[in-house]
């Protein structure tokens, strides 16, 4: 009855609207990305070179700030955005005010950023690694992307609060709880980004300042670099968790389990930055280790979001009857996009799980470090578990929001969409972790390097990527034309916002899991502690700044 | 809150997993030398040329030391010094490198010597050189316009 | 009393394992998977000098 009833609860228009804002600019995003992408694949394959003089890597500066900060920032919270106004109620009228100043703060600096980078000033890739020195508007724009994060986010927070507020004693709504716990890890991990861009990158570009000290400013960006990707991740979770046994009408295996691993995305996601920087000098090699080993903490909330799901698509085959080991397979809706779009992405996180706990290996870094292995890894990651969960996300939220449906046409159209996203990021990506383990490099335009032996090897599998690539370009324009559809043609009507239901409704989430002093004191003790020493000890032990370069 | 038989087993089996993964590499790296690169020692960036061992860089035999060679590399935009060498096969070597201006890779491909050089600090790296072949370095972190025409080779001879 | 009777019978039947046995050996492919490819990566590492 209650099921029934909430099924039908809708996003308020108002709030609708501010979700779809993020979503134009998300897939606009993914529009002008994604062909950048095709180029840089084309251009690798050394079969054709790049009209105008546009250069190479101004061309990957764009794709890597639009796809990894731009389409994805701006789809998650939107999203979450609509799914705290669907568990917790529609937004006050402050707080979607907040939700719009964020919107536009993060839009501006997005166009900031966009036009250096189109002017050929902030050439700098979307890490933008000192003592590379790009203009200071482009570093401008990206302090408001992450400022508007914020507001944007406290929308979120200030409509969970209410909630919390009105029913006092009991646990938050799931979604709500997921979403609150993505965007206060955001908040945390951010801080570190502002901090080099505030304090050393602004002032250094402006000239306020003559130097900058490197290593402080990657420990920075890395600090912030790695819950960056469990940013990406966890509304993949949500949807994963919370959203697919409704579609596929089973229940959520355990709430309880789900808020605990969000949890523990919180507490070690953050810590763990140095293993992005596990080659790098200045670094002790204890501490290095020490937060190898945090990072291994957080192999173990995807080991039991592993677990749930499979349970979750066993416990509904077997109340259909499937019988065997795997039996259950056989009786998912296999024809509804809603459930096959996300499902890929989750088999693809089998091997791109198993290329991170590589990566995060300590000295076995040594084999894949900046070799195109790491591209290959975020590729299956972020561009395809993450991202097709975005996709299969919005094939009924944006008619959702729009108040139209999803055909049946458009629904085969995603699910062809899924499957050519696959095929081609299985060329793509494949190739890329090959190649990468032969030692190509990543993030370098064709080159044959002096016709070295070695890299003439590489070749091959370049042209593999560029088979991949457009392959994945094809993809693009499909998802492009099912938003488009979604947006503004599909049939008016009503498209649920489907919010699993636990399996054991006794079982109420313990009220720990919303005491946020307890979880936000840990999180900034494992930070302090992963961080402190090392961090002084890089302070107090640095060389001369470096001044600033324009290198390309 | 309540946890299934199963998932208790699949979190038992998989932690475990994750620990013996962390002891291998943690042994390899304290017990048996294998740490990933992280000198801690400082220079200035502006004075590379005129500061030791990279006043001189190339291959340099040394005596009373753990190694047999120095191998001095200086980075910068957008070429390493030396542009090749010929090491002797199954020489023990330490590489040892620097960058002049941004921040570079240093890469000898098809092997286990990944390094970044950021300025201000000396990376390095010791191996012994036990397969012979020409290796290619590449320069495997964006520096600039050339980024992909940075490289060096190293023969390893007989 | 009859009710209580209910409640732990439900709960049997909640807790019988027999019914994720699929997900079991599910999980367990995937292990074998990430052991598999991180033993490999680290014969390279070991290999290569
Ligand atoms: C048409 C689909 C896509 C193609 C063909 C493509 C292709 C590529 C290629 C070839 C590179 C590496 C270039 C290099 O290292 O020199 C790259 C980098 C990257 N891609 Fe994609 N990609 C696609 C979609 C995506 C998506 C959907 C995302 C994000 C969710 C994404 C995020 C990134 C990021 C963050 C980088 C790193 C940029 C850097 O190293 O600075 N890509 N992409
Ligand atoms: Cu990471
Ligand atoms: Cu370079």
């Amino acid at each position: 009855m209650i099921s029934s009833a909430a099924a039908k609860v809708k996003v308020d228009p108002r709030d609708a609207k501010l979700s779809m804002a993020h979503f134009f600019v998300a897939f606009g995003a993914l529009a002008i990305g994604g062909l950048m992408g095709l180029l840089q694949t084309l251009v690798r394959s050394g079969k054709f070179e790049l009209p105008w003089g546009i250069g190479y890597y101004q061309i990957l500066t764009a794709h890597g700030v639009l796809m990894g900060l731009v389409l994805t920032t701006f789809f998650i919270m939107g999203f979450q955005y609509a799914a705290v106004s669907r568990t917790a109620g529609t937004h006050s009228p402050a707080a979607r005010r907040t939700g719009w100043i964020g919107f536009w703060l993060m839009t501006l600096g997005t166009l900031m950023a966009g036009v250096m980078i189109l002017l050929n000033e902030a050439s700098v890739l979307y890490t933008f690694y000192a003592p590379l020195q790009a203009h200071w508007i482009f570093y401008l724009g990206l302090t408001f992307v992450v400022v508007g994060s914020w507001v944007d986010g406290a929308a979120q927070i200030m409509t969970y609060a209410k909630w919390r507020k009105n029913n006092p004693g009991q646990p938050s709504p799931l979604l709500s709880f997921m979403a609150v716990i993505n965007t206060v890890m955001w908040i945390v991990a951010t801080l570190g980004v502002a901090a080099t861009v505030l304090f050393q990158l602004l002032p250094w570009s402006l000239g306020l300042v003559d130097t900058v000290d490197v290593l402080v400013s990657r420990t920075l960006f890395w600090y912030f670099g790695h819950p960056l990707v469990y940013f990406w991740l966890l509304p993949a979770y949500m949807c994963w968790y919370a959203v697919i046994p409704k579609i596929i009408g089973g229940k959520i295996f355990s709430d309880s389990l789900a808020r605990l691993s969000f949890i523990l995305f919180l507490l070690f996601s953050i810590p763990v930055g140095f293993h992005h920087q596990l080659t790098e000098p200045g670094i002790d090699p204890a501490w290095k280790f020490l937060q190898v080993i945090l990072t291994f903490m957080v192999i173990i909330p995807s080991l039991m979001t592993a677990f749930s799901l499979f349970a979750t698509f066993e416990r509904y085959g077997r109340s259909k009857g499937a019988t065997g080991l795997f039996g259950w397979l056989r009786v998912l809706p296999w024809g509804d996009a809603r459930f096959i779009v996300p499902f890929i992405g989750m088999a693809s996180f089998i091997p791109a799980g198993a290329g991170g706990i590589i990566n995060a290996s300590n000295q076995m870094d040594q084999v894949v470090h900046n070799t195109i292995w790491v591209t290959g890894h975020f590729h299956l990651t972020a561009a395809t578990s993450v991202v097709l969960t975005f996709f299969g996300i919005s094939y009924w939220l944006v008619p959702h929001l729009t108040g139209r449906k999803l055909t049946k046409a458009m629904n085969k159209l995603g699910i062809i969409q899924a499957w050519v996203w696959f095929i081609g990021m299985a060329f793509m990506s494949g190739a890329m972790h090959f190649q990468g383990l032969l030692g190509g490099p990543r993030r370098s335009a064709f080159s044959t390097y002096g016709d070295s032996q070695q890299a003439l090897d590489w070749i091959p599998y370049q042209i593999a990527q560029a088979v991949g690539g457009t392959i994945l370009f094809i993809g693009i324009i499909l998802v492009l034309v099912i938003f488009i559809n979604l947006a503004f043609f599909a049939p008016k009507g009503e498209e649920e916002f489907p919010v699993g239901e636990a399996e054991n409704l006794q079982e109420k989430a313990p009220m720990v899991f919303e005491n946020w002093k307890l979880w936000l004191g840990i999180a900034a003790a494992l930070i302090l502690f992963a961080y402190t020493i090392p961090f002084i000890d890089i302070i107090q032990n640095a060389p001369p700044g470096s001044k600033g370069f324009k290198t390309w | 809150m309540h946890m299934h038989k199963f998932e208790k087993i699949w979190l038992i089996f998989g932690i475990s997993c994750l620990v013996i993964f962390l002891t291998v590499v943690g042994v390899s790296a304290f017990y048996m030398g294998n740490k990933p690169p992280s000198c801690l020692t400082t220079i200035d960036p502006e004075k590379v040329d005129q500061t030791k061992p990279f006043d001189k860089p190339g291959l340099h035999k040394v005596e009373g030391k753990e190694w047999d060679y120095e191998l001095v590399y200086v980075a910068s935009a957008f070429s390493y010094q030396p542009a090749q060498v010929e090491v002797p096969l199954g020489a023990k070597v330490k590489v040892m490198a620097t960058t002049k201006d941004v921040i570079h890779g240093f890469e000898v491909a098809g092997t286990n010597i990944n390094m970044m050089l950021e300025p201000g600090y000396i990376s390095e790296y010791t191996t012994t050189f036990d397969k012979a072949g020409e290796y290619l370095i590449v320069c495997n972190e964006y520096c600039g316009t050339g980024h992909h025409l940075m490289f060096s080779k190293i023969e390893v001879v007989k | 009393m009859a009710k209580a009777e209910l409640k732990a019978k439900q709960h049997t039947q909640v807790e019988d394992s027999s019914s994720l046995k699929g997900t079991l050996a599910s999980v367990f492919l995937l292990g074998l998977f990430i052991i598999v490819s991180w033993v490999s990566v680290y014969y390279l590492f070991v290999d290569r000098f």
